[in-house]
């Protein structure tokens, strides 16, 4: 397992992403996969660094595994933020009109689809948040 | 990302190329606040789009409901990845897409 922790800014989300991508390059990830959890990465960190810290300061702990048996991607975002299950945020209508759309509510709900899965636990003042995804079929 | 427009009279084309996601899309956001005015037709050429995530699919939103007031907006060169994204968010409704 390889991890990087990054301060829950904006500007260090850059520095989370590339690590995943140069990670998932080197087990020869397809791009379309590789896009796929691109942008689950990019909506779970974007909900850290929106809800989990009041200030600035927090951090966020990204680590990468590859589960060799099952052929997936597992990677687990740990933040010391308030607990927050984002797997309880209402999911979006997605049938409503422009006009009708919320701003908003929609990063979770494409992770969701996006992932093969993902679990939430809150352990030892830790929100933990870990998605999977089919990279190669064994 | 990158963001070069063209505007020809009131229609206006802003192409993208890279990430749209929470990084750049304020960038995007800030951009379309500036360019609007007066614009009629709005096209997004995502040919260099690698994907796109919520945050940019709020500032698209925003841009559509801008848009169905003065005029009309469409995005073309849609590749397979940002499609995908689009139709499980029904954005594929919402917007034109050619």
């Amino acid at each position: 397992m390889k991890e990087v922790t990054i301060n829950a800014t904006l500007q260090d989300i850059r520095q989370a992403a590339d690590f995943i991508e140069s990670e998932l390059t080197s087990l020869n990830c397809s791009e379309k996969i590789r896009h796929q959890i691109a942008v689950a990465v990019d909506e779970l960190l974007a909900n850290v660094i929106n809800y989990a810290y009041e200030k600035d300061g927090g951090k966020c702990r990204v680590s990468f595994s590859y589960d060799d048996a099952a052929g997936d991607a597992v990677i687990r975002f740990t933040d010391r933020g308030v607990p927050f299950n984002p797997l309880m945020v209402e999911q979006p209508d997605v049938t409503l009109s422009a006009s009708e759309r919320q701003i908003g509510g929609l990063g979770i709900f494409l992770v969701r689809k996006l992932m093969d899965d993902i679990a939430y636990r809150y352990e030892d003042g830790c929100n933990i948040i870990t998605i999977r995804k089919k990279i190669r079929n064994n | 990302m990158t963001i070069t427009k063209k505007q020809e009279g009131t229609a206006l084309t802003i192409a993208l190329e890279g990430r749209l996601d929470t990084m750049t899309a304020p960038d995007l956001e800030k951009e379309l606040k500036e360019s609007l005015d007066g614009v009629t037709e709005l096209t997004f050429d995502f040919a260099d789009l690698e994907y796109i995530s919520s945050a940019g699919l709020r500032v698209l939103l925003t841009a559509q409901k801008a848009m169905t007031q003065q005029g009309s907006m469409k995005v073309v060169h849609v590749s397979e990845m940002v499609m995908e994204i689009f139709e499980v968010t029904g954005f594929s409704d919402i917007l034109t897409i050619e």
